[in-house]
């Protein structure tokens, strides 16, 4: 059974600008916001409610109403910060906590309130923590967020409505309190419907076709017909595991028993899913509120306790755990399907399947970083292009490597400019200088001619030529441009074995 | 009786017997040279190559010697600060060229610990590093790093200047003129001077070898390395 908590801060904006200054909460207070070319009040304080204040009203009326009203400029967006604010610090109840704005929360305490010793305990203490730090809160539980907001907002005595009684606790309660549009509030009260119970049990296709689908759908989300889509502000991650110390961790022994044993957790759990861990990250929340935080990235799902632990290892002694770490988190963004494998099958052949160069390749690439390449053939002439990054050990060539053409086994980064005597055109040079050394050519092979592809880029074409020279060592040299242009150079480009 | 005796001893000290596993690689001729008649996997080999030219003639024997171990299946890693090896090019000396995986180290003392932690994993068939400074207790590591996973080693050492390594042998490789049939014009088959500088309990020699249709051809032996550029044979 589904358990939720709206907390309603009746005055946030003015609580929050007096918790500076407490004097505020005793004397009439509002904040104002220019709105058309005037002056309007955005909130009052429970000072100002009495007197006859309210929201929407403009300043020199409420001026008029009361002469000194203490006045102060609205400030929406941080109003709106310190709700999420308060939403973090709700985290301490339960983990799921959603804004419900502009000045509410919803927090689901499904299986949470028992730690608190029942839910009216539950309830109080959170009211009471809230009240000493300075807002004005009504809190109220039940079945649906709907029905928690509608009691938290419009019953006498807002508080835990007990497991199954929310349609009860409904009943005397005015329509507003399904949060409807203000239109369908009003011809609600035209129509003397000004009581839940008044309208609840009418036939739908009536309700419907005198006050719209949007009506039904509020009245089925307060009642739990029907699911309210809320979205929390940390979103849990389905696989996570929590390791809470008593005392506050300090060792480095300490912080690898905790990652260990973490570890340990997740993988049973996913291994009887038949899951692996893609991404990881491990947390530690330190005693003084910061978190410090490292993580892994595997090339394949796995869920072995050890090679994990080996990647976390590398890294483990960047995290700082000043005054001591005294919760341990670990989560796993990123889980794909790990089907179990008979891994002893593989020892002999091994091959890109094999689990352990999965691990090899996560070993290396988490200390230096996404520097390991494996190659695809492409077909394209142009040497540069002629293959492309793998994306994954186990992709497989579209297409075969090219044998028919002779390619250097050891290619310049960049080609490299020489100097040429090279009398006939389109012959292979006579010798050539590279580096300050002449190369005399005794046998070549050529031209090769490449174009540039001219949809990828404009550029002059190349001519190759293979050569060898006198001392036995082969070259791959090319002419770029035509010879006849009197602009074309000579390059280098790579060595044959 | 003494050749039993000699294999005795070898596989005391630690030697596969010939045809055990992924050693039954065949060099023709350049056999004779190894103990028990077989190419040492499981080992670091070293190949010296300062030179760039070097260089690319050491990665064709490399990759020809590699193609042997990996056959069909295996998988290997190259090492190095910057990838000059062509991936397209392999295809020749037999490598299936997305088999082999290439790790860029961003520093020299990272690629000396990025070969360690490859050879410590039975994974790989072999692992190529190229580095250009190599002290002896880190080429003792590596030693017996492999000698836990069976993985076969090549250290493809750019130093100029020679140190002694632990390493079971060292070779270099340097580019042949090439020989075409009938004196076409041209440039022929690739061929090498391969000369094996140091084997431990083998013996060393030079040879001239040519890479023919995807395996060595040995076109002349001679019995003693020139000792002229060997400044180390006593260190060893």
């Amino acid at each position: 059974m589904a358990r939720f908590v709206s907390i309603w801060f009746r005055y946030l904006a003015t609580d929050w600008f007096s918790l500076p200054h407490p004097e505020y909460k005793k004397i009439p207070f509002v904040l104002r916001q220019p709105s058309h070319g005037r002056l309007i009040i955005s909130a009052a304080n429970a000072a100002a409610v009495r007197s006859g204040i309210s929201c929407g009203m403009a300043l020199a009326d409420a001026r008029a109403l009361l002469p000194d009203l203490h006045v102060l400029d609205d400030e929406p967006d941080k109003i709106q910060r310190v709700l999420y604010k308060l939403a973090e610090w709700c985290m301490r109840f339960t983990p799921w906590v959603a804004l419900d704005p502009p000045d509410g929360l919803f927090l689901d305490a499904t299986g949470c309130a028992h730690l608190w010793g029942g839910e009216e305990k539950y309830v109080q203490e959170m009211t009471n923590k809230l009240t000493a730090r300075g807002y004005t809160v009504r809190v109220a539980m039940a079945d649906t967020p709907g029905a928690a907001w509608a009691v938290a907002h419009y019953a006498k005595n807002p508080g835990v409505v007990p497991a199954g009684h929310h349609i009860e606790a409904l009943l005397p309660l005015p329509p507003e309190a399904l949060r409807l549009e203000p239109q369908v509030v009003e011809r609600l009260h035209k129509l003397g419907l000004h009581h839940i119970k008044q309208f609840i049990h009418l036939p739908r296709a009536a309700l419907r076709k005198r006050f719209g689908v949007g009506f039904l759908q509020q009245l089925d989300k307060a009642v739990g017909q029907e699911r309210e889509p809320l979205q929390p502000i940390q979103p849990v991650e389905p696989y996570h595991e929590r390791l809470p110390c008593l005392e506050p961790i300090v060792t480095a022994t300490g912080i690898e028993i905790a990652l260990k044993q973490l570890l340990e957790m997740l993988c049973l759990r996913l291994q009887q899913e038949q899951k692996g861990v893609r991404a990881a990250v491990f947390k530690g929340h330190r005693v003084d509120g910061k978190v410090e935080q490292i993580s892994i990235a595997t090339s394949r799902a796995s869920h072995q306790v050890s090679h994990l632990f080996k990647l976390f290892e590398i890294r483990l002694a960047t995290i700082e755990p000043a005054l001591g770490i005294e919760l341990f988190v670990l989560e796993a963004p990123k889980v794909e399907p790990h089907l179990p494998q008979q891994e002893k099958m593989w020892e002999a052949g091994g091959g890109l399947d094999d689990v352990r160069l999965a691990e090899l390749v996560d070993r290396l690439s988490n200390k230096i970083g996404e520097r390991i390449y494996r190659y695809l053939p492409e077909e394209h002439h142009w040497p540069e292009r002629s293959f492309r990054e793998a994306t994954s050990l186990q992709e497989e060539a579209m297409t075969e490597w090219r044998t028919d053409v002779h390619r250097p086994l050891h290619v310049l980064p960049v080609p490299e400019r020489i100097e040429v005597t090279a009398p006939i055109p389109d012959y292979p040079p006579l010798l050539f200088r590279h580096k300050g050394r002449v190369h005399t050519i005794v046998k070549a092979d050529g031209p090769e001619r490449i174009e540039q592809e001219w949809w990828r880029q404009q550029g002059q074409h190349r001519d190759y030529y293979r050569v060898e020279d006198d001392e036995g060592n082969r070259y791959w040299l090319f002419r770029l441009g035509h010879y006849h242009d009197q602009t074309f150079q000579w390059f280098l480009h790579g060595y044959f074995s | 009786m003494l050749a039993q005796l000699q294999s005795d001893i070898l596989r005391l000290q630690g030697f596969k017997p010939a045809g055990s596993g992924l050693g039954a690689l065949s060099l023709g001729a350049i056999d004779a040279a190894f103990p028990n008649r077989t190419f040492p996997t499981g080992a670091v080999h070293e190949v010296v190559s300062p030179a760039s030219e070097d260089l690319a003639a050491a990665s064709g024997f490399l990759t020809g010697l590699m193609a042997g171990l990996m056959r069909s299946k295996g998988v290997a890693v190259w090492i190095s600060t910057r990838r000059t090896v062509f991936p397209p090019a392999l295809k020749a000396f037999g490598i299936k060229p997305d088999r082999l995986l290439f790790v860029e180290v961003p520093r020299e003392r990272d690629a000396l610990w990025a070969m360690e932690e490859a050879l410590k994993s039975p994974a790989l068939t072999a692992v190529v590093g190229e580095l250009r400074d190599i002290s002896f207790t880190a080429s003792r590591r590596l030693q017996l790093a492999v000698e836990q996973s069976q993985v076969t080693g090549f250290i493809i050492n750019r130093a100029a200047k020679l140190t002694t390594t632990a390493c079971v042998s060292r070779w270099r490789i340097t580019s042949l003129p090439s020989e075409t049939p009938d004196a076409l014009p041209g440039i022929g088959l690739p061929q090498w001077r391969v000369e094996l500088l140091r084997i431990r309990n083998g013996r060393p020699g030079v040879w001239q070898v040519q890479w023919q249709k995807n395996r060595f051809v040995v076109a002349a032996h001679n019995e003693q390395p020139t000792t002229n550029h060997e400044p180390l044979s006593q260190a060893g």
